[in-house]
């Protein structure tokens, strides 16, 4: 009687451990053959996004493999190393694209690309992830409204840095009807972003590729509220 | 004990659809069902892991002991889970990206593992491979349906982002059929308004058919019994 238990929990271990290998298996075979067609993938949508937020033809090198890591998490919204892609041309600094996030959204946090020219100027902005009410917050989807494509041409001076809040806060930018927390949120961000960028220029173009984290942690900390 | 083909059909798309009848998987069917293409993405990745772990289920349903069979199913489901978000990421990126979470969260949709456990495991392959996809259209017609109404009534589109599935061409089958909509449409109380009216229309033309179909003389003598 003993012994035939023992025997049909071997048994059924043994099986367990066949589906097991089974579906190992499957998933390996899944995975190596569609590992390249989804890192092409992946890819393609960061070279695409970030070439949405930098003026075309104005950098030669290769933007997604160009970048550093940086750490500040008043200024750009998250304790976690955020990703700065350099744009060159003919190895003279261009332009950056930041990827901050926007710690105030109305239902968390909103993540960014911001480019910015070498001068400070904004060059574009564009959402990357959002979870902001549908029909109301995600106007800031640049396939839902063109709201946010005025930032590009803006700067720490244009408008001026006190200015660069919503409408609702006496600031330049228009909120939308409903979701002015979402919009107040967005502008904080790309100012704060702006006002790291202004402050940590040299470093992060000089900075070797793929280094993390530049030694100062901004000095302006005066952005988020 | 024979099932016939057109039952399991029938079953699966309508009697016993999972959607709004046994009302399984209802998170991802409330979560993702925003928009048409949407739900159409999230549609076809379900019967495609349904009808997969159907067929495994009852290819192996001689050998598993009771005992395992659900840990066994649970690898089963799983691994096809995996194995078709790996595929949509390589093939549908775009529409991966918007489904996102709810592809892997397939693996909790009690309709899967609940058509393994009561038919699959007892049927043989061709008819579970049936049922399977039976199941899979009746969950993704609640799917496109609710999707296309919350849709239409949330942001006045049709087919928005369908270039997303079927390539640049079907731009041209994007609707926008009314400026502006009702936003309670697209946020969660409005995919339980609208499951809710769905089950409730459903209840409704069954009712309509069983009057249909019901002998008239019942009535009649009903009526007949009764004082002037």
């Amino acid at each position: 009687m003993r012994a035939e238990v023992v025997r049909s929990m071997f048994r059924a271990a043994g099986l367990l451990a066949g589906f097991a290998v089974f579906g190992g298996l499957l998933v390996a075979i899944t995975w190596e053959s569609t590992e390249e067609r989804i890192a092409e993938n992946e890819r393609a949508f960061l070279l695409r996004s970030l070439a949405d937020v930098l003026p075309e033809g104005a950098y030669d090198n290769a933007v997604h493999e160009d970048f550093v890591t940086v750490t500040d998490a008043a200024l750009l919204g998250t304790a976690a190393p955020v990703t700065v892609y350099r744009a060159r041309l003919r190895n003279r600094p261009v332009g950056v694209v930041m990827t901050p996030v926007a710690p105030a959204g109305y239902s968390g946090p909103i993540r960014l690309l911001v480019g910015i020219l070498a001068d400070g100027t904004v060059s574009g902005v564009r959402v990357v992830a959002h979870r902001e009410t549908p029909g109301l917050g995600d106007k800031i989807e640049v396939e839902r409204d063109d709201w946010i494509l005025r930032f590009a041409g803006r700067s720490l001076g244009q408008p001026p840095r006190e200015r660069w809040a919503v409408r609702r806060d006496d600031g330049a930018f228009d909120q939308f009807t409903g979701a002015t927390i979402t919009a107040r949120a967005v502008v904080s961000a790309v100012r704060d972003a702006l006002i790291y960028f202004e402050a940590n220029r040299d470093a992060l173009f000089a900075a070797p590729t793929g280094a993390a984290a530049l030694p100062s942690p901004s000095s302006a900390g005066e952005g988020t509220e | 004990m024979s099932v016939p083909v057109a039952e399991v059909v029938k079953t699966g798309l309508w009697t016993n659809n999972a959607g709004l009848v046994q009302l399984l998987g209802l998170c991802p069917l409330l979560a993702v069902s925003t928009s048409f293409i949407n739900g159409l993405g999230l549609g076809i990745a379900t019967t495609l892991v349904l009808l997969a772990s159907n067929v495994t289920v009852s290819l192996i349903r001689e050998f598993v002991r009771p005992e395992i069979r659900i840990p066994v199913f649970v690898m089963v489901i799983a691994s096809f889970v995996t194995a078709v978000e790996l595929a949509m990421n390589a093939w549908f990126h775009e529409l991966f990206r918007v489904l996102g979470i709810f592809i892997p969260l397939i693996v909790t949709n009690c309709a899967i593992i609940g058509r393994a456990e009561a038919f699959a495991s007892r049927q043989p392959p061709p008819l579970a491979a049936l049922d399977g996809l039976a199941m899979g259209i009746g969950f993704t017609g609640v799917l496109v349906t609710l999707g296309g109404l919350r849709e239409l009534i949330g942001q006045g589109t049709l087919f928005a982002d369908a270039h997303m599935m079927f390539g640049e061409g079907a731009r041209a089958i994007e609707l926008q059929i009314l400026d502006g909509g009702f936003l309670l449409a697209l946020l969660p109380p409005g995919a339980f308004i609208g499951l809710g009216l769905m089950v409730a229309a459903k209840n409704l033309i069954d009712a309509g058919l069983q009057r249909g179909r019901t002998p008239a003389p019942a009535i009649s003598a009903k009526a007949a019994g009764e004082p002037a």
